[in-house]
């Protein structure tokens, strides 16, 4: 254990932004790493628990988060670097943008204020790399079997350099210019700055992983090329297809998808090619809609365009300040978050749902009305208010609703494998209806979390190595 | 015939233990006279109450006498049958038991007769035995023998020679009968066959000895000695051969290291010679009767060391030999005597006190301890009567001329052909010096320059470190939890919260060999010893090398290696390799196979027998007088042997093979790392053990700068190695073991999950009830762990795995406490959420993938159901749910009160744990709760235990031993004694309170029935139930505690929670419950004992399941412990012995304790479904009524299928093994214990003053007292407390004068207002509890003798008192004042152990003082007058300073207690100070622990500043 009681000498400290009116004139990362000083106080607040819930009940990938809050503690970086490594491929990543369930988890989340756990992770892996710890892990042998990994997101990185490191030769490819998925191309860069998903990519293709860009499988090479080429074939696309909002006014000009707005912002800054007349919120008012993080993105960005308004717009009722009893500790809480980006400015609605947009050519306001919920059953159940109906102005409109599933594009078509009822790909241990195909990340679950699809990654390259090794 | 069982089910019938009353009684001068027997009589009469009866309540466990033989008597009756006997000396009179088939007892006395003839002797003649059977209970008749007695004429040999040839006559006549009759002729015995003495036994209750054998009550019948003795078995079983005395000698006690004395008695056999006995000597093999009991196995050692040539004194002290380490002032030459002998022979140790008789001399002995009492009176007609009691014979005082007891070690003898009392100083000295053992000792011990010097770590290579480690399966966890706690604080590190994960047969992982063996442990039939406190009676010293004829002393015999203790380093090896002498030679073997054998399991075979054959070879072409096993070879190609069946194969190999003794065996392995590692080796027969990895891994950790920085290699070596030490002593006097040469090779544990093959082979003898793994998978953890080494692995994994044994992690060992089974069960109780409990017992239940405990693979068989609303209601079940003893102090005032309030809402039972209780809590809340615990749990550090404790309570619990860390003892740190807690303790804030490994009152199991008593008399309404943990033979000690009057007994599992336990003992010691639990069942039922007493079970009970399953084994209480703390927020941190407790449940921080939040309400949720659940199941196997489902193991069976690669060796078909039973009422409790009650003193005593009872005004009674009246004052104080509170009444308010000889615990728990004068003497235990009440013992005036050097009370006094006075005007003898906390004391005389724990209280002494006092005394003041300034070289240093007595507040203080004590006492040595006042205040010192005095300073400071609110503990945090 780092201190016996470090929790009670050290109060937590929350990891500070950048002052808003300076930060919104830029798109660089807005936390401020803390000093070292206060860091090793921080990893002191452990209790080194008998049940680490972080790690057992929190984390997905089982970080061994006692383990390295004690190595911080102790000044033994380097160490603490290969024990986050052990189980985290993109620490870099997680230490940045994570949830962090495993905080929600913390022993000490039930009646006190969790260990900083995400950022003694960031600041574990950024040392590690500033120290030039990080580096090439090579096996010593190769198996000669081979593995292409669809897609470059967390899933396909964390899968693909699983397997290089198993003596496997791995292909990634990617649709878009640059791998990283929606590492790249979903994530703000005031959240995740680009260089550090080229600094892993580096390390990667140091390993051995070859990445074969602007491919789209399915359309630029066959579904059945690939599986001539390759002795197993690892799909991890994500779950691109976005849900929609089939209203009246809907195909008016001003309403997009989140991500469409949010890639092109990271395009630009990272000097890639968009469209000529990109969607911009320059003094226009903005409405998202859709309360999550993806919306919350959005709303950073508008107001880094400098938007005149943005409202954001949830369904859901406005959740308590505190753990609700539904979902108790170590539960994943459902409590008001505010991320930074709220803080930077934005109207957040509750209980409103969108009915109509309306417009000219172009989207000019939206009329919303007051839902209320009730419990029925266990289920809940959603009433419009009567009389309740509003509107807003509205120039442009984001819609962060979420995503419904894999893009059911042509190889998933062509390549053969089941789907669920919701459009998932199914699998066993992480193998396809097509036993030299695996499935791994939102492709498999659906939009989850970063730190779900590395897990994944992970797993999958277990079972496909087990699968390659029997060939 | 003998009835006694043959093993069956889970009951073994070597586990049996007895204890009991001894007496001796003898003419110095010589003179026969029948006198002796009568007083003889009386002495057994007067000890009854330590014997105890079957279940018919009329059968005793056994009585007898050994004697002279009375030729006079016995000339007379042969007349009659018209034998002539020869001179006395020069025939035998033999007393031989038989079948009674009249053809068989003549066929076996037949072969008698030609055993005699073979040795030249004659028989003269046959007597039959006049016996009067109709004293006889029907179980003692039911195995009644015939009686016979047999007249042997020795011929031209007479004494000594015809001594020895009717021992050889006697060998082998039991040899020939058991050849040719085997288990049919089993009743045949003979009880004594000698030309000296002659005993006389069987199966009876004392009285009926002397009803039973009428020849005993015939004046002629003269004897100048006699020997009796009272057993207390802990069956029921009928067998007239266990009872004693037995030839040379009567026992009271236990040898705790039976096994070890066996096992190292076969190595010897085949190397003995004598010139006496030539080539019969085959005769007398094995020496040892197999299957007997220890006293009657002690006997047969102790025969034949006399018989082949020493005298038995002699023989005595090598069998126990006095502690003579360096903290004992001892000669030179007695050392030198002890040393030598060491080299030869192990100590038969344990708690021994012993009567021996040759016929000539008569003697007394006690173990090194001084564990069992003995106390003797000398007449001034030279009568020397020696018994367990003082009082058993009564004499007028001025008949009496010394009175004395048995110091530790000591010896006392009296020779009738001299008649002359003869005293150990004068016995050892002569012995030590018929020979020049000192000049033997110093010309031949081999030392070797350097051999345990400075320690250091060892670089090793660097490179291949990990790799080795993985292959040795070390983890991460265990370098940062055990090892870098060892070498950083030498101690082993401490954990809390008991074990959850699988027993090592039900784990995926591979787990060392170690793992599948239970340490096991002392419990109730033999104390613990307490390895820090009285450690100077402890040694890990021993002698190796080739071990020569036991019945020779040569100089040769101890040309030996000496060990200090089994830990050797690298360079230690490297050195005993150089060793180049012709007489030591030292050869090494390799324990490795080769991995990539197609059949692993065939390697590992060959392998164990190569190296075997190894082993001899060395032996035999090598002539090697020290092997070493090494698997340092071990690399990529070859894989080590587990050291630990390497070791043990090759020691039971070699045993078979008569070698064992030729060379000594040490060890070089990787793989031993953990103190139990170090014991299970020695235990199996390593002399010695070089873990050499140990070292490298430190220096690596080391390197790594885990270790603080400044600590040295030899510093962080020699630190490892003194906790490993300290672990070794830990483990062995758990098991009551003092010395490491008897705990060698004994073999003092179980196998849980090996099967019989395994075990047969390598680990012979040892106990493995479940069968479980073989070679197979021994074989394939191995070569898992080498993969895992040289194998493939993960290029990004940690080069070693976490482990996740001790702290839960995803990849590691599986816990049953998770992350699933925690939330779940808070979501339930909190939320009072069916569906959580379901999902929260559904993962505990279901062990189909993930096995955990035994219970997971039991399986409910299919039966007729009936509809739920037909069986009882929850609220009816949950009344047999308990709590698990949690004291305050190990958790937070508002943790537990919340449970007692839960509790007592849901009519189950709270318990108080070893802490005490706030009586504000006896009051109830406004909302009708109450706090009040409904046990109160007596522990061995007594704390808080008062007669108004309990008297309130519903069931008082004897904490005998506790499953997290069986046989050990705890410690409070002073910084967690906060005010609210010292108050509730009667202790002193900030000063450390120390719990015992023992109760110092039970070294026995006539011990315990005694507490059993007291706790009965302090509250006859309520119950008594006695704690044990789970273990092989429990079921006999079950019993044992049946037959002593409890009305419950509590069987632990190994498993459960702790607030802070030694990691070793959380895992290796004890065993799961369901083994316990049913061999409780069975052995109960067996003994027709389960009917009269309830049984309880616990140990990580967790749902409905788990009790319906402890119900069908034979439970009918539940205990909860972590289930309950889980309902109030623990989430098993793991952090309850750092009062770090984040919940506010495992601390007293006050700031912590605010965070508490947990409720009544969530454990009543919990405990209803818990409820709930059984009820559906019971609805399932077709029980309406609990009652009726309690022991129908006929419902369970194994899970059939099982594929799990080493579960599917499991068998469990002893643990459902059904013992008969006439019908279901014999199965559970269905009666209750007679009361023992009646006929105590109290009762008169009530009647007698009822102003005082009925009115609280004064009365005066007087009386007079036996030693058969026990624990007089106890029953009236617990009437007192109950009308007039704990304070209300006045001092002296009754008075009662007692004259003669009081019973055990006189005035024990007394309460405040009454005062106790005892004119004579006392027993043991005298002011046990002293509850505020005044106890005066007197030499009665026309003594001859002075007061101050004579006994006059007993050993262990003022045991836990809390307050109140006691003046004593003679001497106490050993453990005065043991852990008193409050009481004044002023006493002439204490002997060893003197105010050993005391926490509080005012200690006068007066005169001399034994060694070791105030050992573990960390509060309270001693005043010790110290007339020859030696005192400090008696005194244990460790937590006490001496100071003179200077002060005027003490010099004050002092003479007022004196003056008190004279006024009270009439003491004339109290006067002879008080007159010569100015020159012996000089002579005083004042011993006051160190702790103490600073905690008296802050609190005088604190008084001073008067105004400032903080309270004195406060800084106790954070100081």
């Amino acid at each position: 254990m780092a201190k016996a009681r470090g929790f009670l000498e050290y109060k937590r400290q929350p990891v500070e932004y950048r002052p808003i009116e300076n930060r919104v004139k830029d798109y660089k990362e807005i936390e401020i790493p803390l000093t070292p000083e206060t860091i090793t106080q921080q990893a002191a607040r452990c209790a080194d628990c008998g049940i680490p819930f972080c790690h057992g009940a929190g984390c997905p990938l089982g970080n061994l988060i006692p383990d390295f809050n004690e190595l911080v503690y102790l000044g033994k970086w380097k160490e603490a670097c290969d024990v986050l490594h052990s189980t985290n491929n993109l620490p870099e990543i997680t230490g940045r943008i994570c949830p962090a369930p495993c905080e929600t988890a913390c022993t000490l989340a039930v009646n006190d204020d969790p260990v900083l756990i995400r950022h003694i992770e960031f600041q574990i892996v950024e040392r590690g790399f500033a120290e030039g710890w990080i580096t090439p892990l090579t096996p010593d042998t190769k198996t000669g079997k081979t593995a292409a990994v669809i897609g470059s997101g967390p899933a396909g990185l964390a899968a693909a350099q699983q397997l290089a490191r198993m003596g496997h030769s791995v292909t990634v490819f990617e649709k878009d210019d640059k791998p990283g998925g929606l590492l790249r191309y979903g994530i703000p860069d005031f959240k995740l700055e680009k260089w550090v998903i080229e600094r892993r990519i580096n390390q990667l293709e140091s390993e051995g992983v070859k990445f074969h860009c602007s491919v789209n499988v399915g359309k630029d090479i066959s579904a059945n090329y690939l599986e001539k080429m390759f002795d197993s074939i690892v799909l991890t696309m994500g779950a691109g297809q976005p849900r929609d909002l089939p209203v009246e006014g809907r195909d008016l000009n001003g309403i997009h998808f989140a991500m469409e707005f949010l890639a092109q912002q990271n395009k630009m800054i990272a000097g890639e090619t968009i469209p000529d007349t990109p969607i911009n919120a320059n003094g226009k008012h903005v409405i998202v809609i859709g309360g999550g993080d993806t919306g919350s993105d959005c709303v950073g960005t508008s107001r880094r365009q400098n938007a005149a308004t943005v409202h954001q717009l949830e369904i859901l009722s406005q959740p308590p300040e505190t753990r609700p009893d539904d979902t108790p500790w170590p539960m994943w809480p459902r409590t008001m978050r505010t991320s930074s980006s709220h803080q930077e400015g934005c109207e957040r609605m509750w209980n409103v749902m969108t009915k109509k947009f309306v417009g000219d050519n172009n989207v000019k306001e939206i009329m919303a009305c007051k839902v209320e919920w009730t419990q029925q059953d266990g289920q809940w159940k959603m009433d419009e208010v009567p009389n309740s109906e509003f509107t807003l102005k509205a120039d442009l409109v984001m819609l962060a609703m979420g995503f419904v599933h894999v893009e059911h594009g042509p190889l998933i078509k062509d390549i053969g494998i089941d789907l669920d009822d919701r459009g998932n790909v199914i699998t066993d241990n992480w193998q396809t209806s097509n036993p030299k195909v695996f499935a791994a990340g939102d492709t498999v679950s659906g939009a989850s979390l970063v730190v779900q699809a590395i897990d994944a990654g992970r797993k999958t390259a277990d079972a496909v190595d087990q699968y390659l090794r029997c060939l | 015939m003998s009835l006694m069982p043959k093993d069956q089910g889970l009951y073994e019938s070597r586990r049996e233990h007895d204890a009991c009353g001894i007496g001796a009684v003898v003419n110095i001068s010589g003179k026969k006279d029948h006198s002796i027997i009568e007083y003889a009589k009386q002495v057994l009469l007067n000890l009854h109450h330590r014997g105890a009866a079957s279940a018919d309540n009329v059968t005793g466990d056994g009585a007898g006498i050994l004697c002279q033989i009375p030729h006079d008597f016995f000339e007379a009756e042969a007349k009659k049958l018209k034998i002539r006997l020869p001179e006395p000396g020069h025939y035998s009179a033999g007393v031989v038991f038989g079948p009674k088939d009249k053809q068989l007892r003549k066929e076996c006395d037949t072969l008698l007769e030609k055993a005699v003839a073979h040795y030249g002797m004659k028989v003269i003649g046959w007597r039959d035995v006049p016996v009067s059977a109709d004293c006889l209970g029907e179980i003692a008749l039911s195995a009644e023998p015939s009686v016979k007695q047999i007249f042997v004429d020795g011929g031209r040999l007479a004494n000594e020679p015809l001594e020895q040839k009717l021992y050889l006559a006697r060998k082998r006549a039991e040899r020939l009968v058991s050849e040719k009759f085997g288990e049919s002729a089993d009743d045949f015995y003979i009880t004594s066959l000698s030309c000296k003495t002659i005993c006389y036994k069987g199966m009876f209750m004392a009285w009926q000895l002397f009803s039973y054998y009428p020849d005993l009550n015939d004046e002629r019948f003269t004897s100048a000695l006699a020997i009796v003795h009272q057993r207390y078995s802990t069956n029921t079983f009928p067998n007239w051969q266990l009872a004693q005395p037995f030839r040379c000698i009567a026992h009271n006690g236990e040898i705790n290291t039976l096994s070890g004395n066996r096992n190292c008695m076969r190595m010897r056999e085949k190397r003995m010679e004598s010139p006496i006995f030539g080539d019969d000597l085959s005769d007398l093999l094995p020496v040892l009767t197999p299957g007997a009991s220890d006293s009657a196995n002690f006997d047969n050692m102790l025969e034949l060391l006399h018989l082949s040539g020493r005298s038995m004194p002699h023989s005595l002290m090598m069998m126990i030999p006095e502690a003579f380490g360096a903290k004992y002032h001892i000669s030179t030459d007695k050392r030198s005597f002890y040393e030598y002998h060491a080299s030869i022979m192990e100590p038969w140790d344990g708690p021994a006190a012993m009567v021996f008789t040759d016929g000539r001399l008569l003697g007394g002995t006690l173990d090194r301890n001084g564990l069992r009492p003995s106390r003797y009176t000398i007449t001034t007609d030279g009568v020397v009567i020696m018994a367990s009691e003082t009082g058993v014979v009564e004499f007028p005082p001025e008949k009496i001329r010394t009175k004395g007891r048995l110091q530790p070690g000591k010896m006392f003898l009296v020779d009738t052909e001299q008649g002359r009392i003869i005293t150990d100083n004068e016995i050892k000295g002569k012995i030590s010096r018929q020979k020049p053992y000192r000049r033997w000792l110093n010309e031949n011990w081999i030392e070797l320059k350097g051999l345990f010097d400075t320690p250091h770590l060892e670089h090793g290579d660097p490179e291949t470190l990990a790799a080795r480690m993985r292959m040795f399966g070390y983890t991460r966890e265990e370098l940062q939890v055990l090892l870098k706690p060892m070498a950083i604080n030498g101690q082993e590190p401490v954990g809390s919260m008991g074990a959850d994960n699988p027993l090592a047969v039900l784990s995926d992982r591979p787990r060392l060999l170690y793992d599948y063996f239970k340490q096991l442990f002392a419990q109730v039939t033999n104390p613990p010893i307490d390895p820090l406190r009285e450690g100077l009676v402890m040694s890990l010293m021993s002698f190796t090398g080739k071990k020569l004829n036991i019945l020779e002393e040569t100089p040769e015999h101890c040309r030996q290696l000496k060990l200090p203790h089994p830990i050797l380093t690298n360079e230690d090896m490297s050195r005993l390799r150089r060793i180049n002498r012709d007489d030591y030679n030292v050869q090494t073997i390799y324990a490795v196979f080769d991995p990539d054998k197609d059949i692993p399991d065939a390697g590992l075979k060959q392998a164990i027998d190569r190296l075997v054959a190894d082993a001899e070879a060395a032996i035999m072409n090598g002539n090697a007088s020290l092997i070493i096993i090494s698997d340092k070879t071990a690399d990529a190609n070859k894989a080590p042997i587990p050291a630990l069946l390497a070791v043990s194969a090759v020691h039971h190999a070699l045993i078979e093979k008569g070698l064992r003794g030729e060379a000594g065996l040490v060890l070089e392995t990787g793989e031993a790392r953990e103190v139990q590692h170090f014991c299970l080796l020695c235990g199996f027969g390593a002399n010695g053990v070089n873990p050499y990895i140990v070292f490298e891994a430190l220096h690596h950790l080391r390197k790594q700068e885990y270790l603080p920085q400044g600590m040295g290699s030899a510093q962080i070596a020699s630190n490892y190695i003194a906790a490993v030490k300290k672990g070794i002593l830990k483990t062995i006097s758990k098991m009551g073991i003092s010395t490491l040469r008897s705990y060698f090779n004994a073999q003092l544990f179980e196998a849980i999950g090996i099967n019989k093959d395994v075990i047969d082979t390598y680990f012979t003898g040892t106990s493995s009830r479940i069968g479980g793994i073989g070679l197979k998978q021994i074989a394939k953890d191995i070569l898992s762990r080498h993969k895992n080494a040289y194998g493939s692995r993960k290029i990004d994994s940690l080069e070693l795995d976490f482990g996740g044994d001790y702290m839960y992690r995803l990849n590691g060992e599986r816990h049953l406490w998770n992350p699933t089974t925690i939330s779940k069960i808070q979501h339930a109780a909190t939320y009072n959420d069916q569906n959580a409990y379901n999902e929260f017992a559904q993962a505990v239940n279901d062990q189909s993938k993930a096995l955990c405990t035994l219970r997971g693979l039991f399986k409910f068989n299919d039966s007729e159901p009936v509809p739920l609303e037909d069986v009882e209601p929850a609220s009816k079940i949950v009344k047999r749910f308990c709590t698990g003893a949690m004291s305050h102090g190990s958790i937070s005032k508002e943790a537990h009160e919340c449970m007692a309030v839960a509790m007592n809402r849901l009519g189950g039972m709270s318990n108080t744990g070893e802490g005490g209780e706030d009586p504000a809590r006896y009051t109830l809340e406004p909302n009708g709760d109450s706090k009040n615990s409904a046990i109160k749990q007596v522990a061995s550090g007594r704390f808080g235990v008062t007669i108004q404790y309990l008297s309130k309570g519903k069931e008082i619990q004897i904490k005998m031993a506790q499953g997290a860390k069986p046989g050990e003892g705890g410690q409070l740190p002073g910084k967690k004694v906060t005010q609210e807690i010292a108050t509730l303790r009667y202790s002193t804030p900030g000063v450390t309170l120390i719990s015992p490994p023992p109760h110092h009152d039970i070294y026995s199991i006539e011990d315990l029935a005694q507490l059993i008593y007291d706790l009965k008399c302090a509250n006859p309404e309520g119950k008594v139930s006695v704690k044990l943990v789970s273990e092989v033979g429990v079921g006999t000690i079950a019993a044992g505690v049946s037959k002593g009057n409890a009305d419950e007994v509590l069987i632990s599992g190994y498993d459960g929670g702790t607030g802070a336990s030694p990691q070793s003992s959380i895992k290796h010691a004890g065993c799961p419950w369901e083994v316990g639990l049913a061999e409780t069942q069975q052995v109960l039922v067996m003994n027709k004992l389960r009917d009269r007493i309830r049984v309880q079970t616990d140990g990580q009970l967790r749902t409905g399941r788990d009790i319906v399953i402890a119900a069908l084994l034979g439970a009918e209480q539940f205990g909860f412990g972590t289930g309950v703390l889980a309902c109030m927020g623990c989430t098993l941190l793991r952090k309850c012995h750092e009062g770090a407790c984040t919940y506010g449940i495992a601390t007293q921080d006050p700031e912590l304790r605010r965070r508490f939040a947990g409720k009544p309400e969530y454990i009543v949720n919990y405990m209803t479904f818990v409820a709930e659940e059984a009820r559906q199941l019971m609805a399932q196997l077709g029980f309406r009524t609990f009652s009726e489902m309690i022991g129908r193991v006929d419902k369970l069976s194994m899970q059939e299928a099982v594929d799990h690669y080493k579960a599917k060796g499991l068998d469990y078909s002893m643990i459902f093994h059904q013992p008969q039973a006439k019908d279901h009422s014999e199965l559970y409790n269905s009666k209750s214990q007679a009361s023992p009650l009646k006929e105590h003193l109290d009762w008169k005593i009530i009647d007698n003053a009822k102003a005082t009872f009925e009115d609280g005004k004064k009365s005066s009674l007087a009386m007079s007292i036996k030693n058969t009246d026990r624990t007089a004052g106890t029953i009236l104080s617990n009437r007192l407390v109950k009308k007039f509170g704990p304070d209300g009444l006045a001092d002296d308010t009754l008075e009662i004068e007692f004259t003669g000889s009081a019973g055990q615990s006189f005035g024990a728990f007394l309460t405040k207002g009454v005062t106790m004068k005892l004119i004579g003497d006392s027993n043991d235990y005298l002011g046990k509890g002293l509850s505020g009440g005044r106890i005066i013992v007197e030499t009665p005036p026309g003594s001859p003798f002075l007061a101050h050097e004579n006994i006059i009370v007993g050993n262990t006094l003022l045991y836990g008192a809390t307050r109140g006075e006691v003046f004593i005007n003679g001497m106490a003898g050993e453990r005065f004042c043991v852990r008193n906390s409050g009481a004044t004391a002023v006493v002439e005389g204490v002997g060893d152990h003197g105010c050993e724990y005391m926490t509080g209280g005012l200690i006068v002494v007066l005169g001399q003082t034994g060694c070791n006092f105030a050992a573990g005394m960390s509060g309270g003041i001693a005043y010790v007058l110290d007339e020859h300034q030696l005192f400090d070289t008696l005194c244990n240093l460790d937590m006490v300073d001496l100071e003179s007595v200077w002060q005027d507040e003490d010099q004050k203080l002092l003479y007022g207690l004196i003056q008190k004590h004279e006024a009270l006492t009439r003491s004339s040595r109290a006067r002879r100070i008080l007159d010569a006042w100015p020159d012996m205040v000089g002579r005083f010192v004042k011993v006051i622990p160190i702790d103490y005095r600073k905690a008296l300073e802050r609190m005088q400071a604190e008084e001073e500043r008067g105004t400032d609110t903080t309270p004195a503990t406060e800084e106790v945090f954070y100081g």
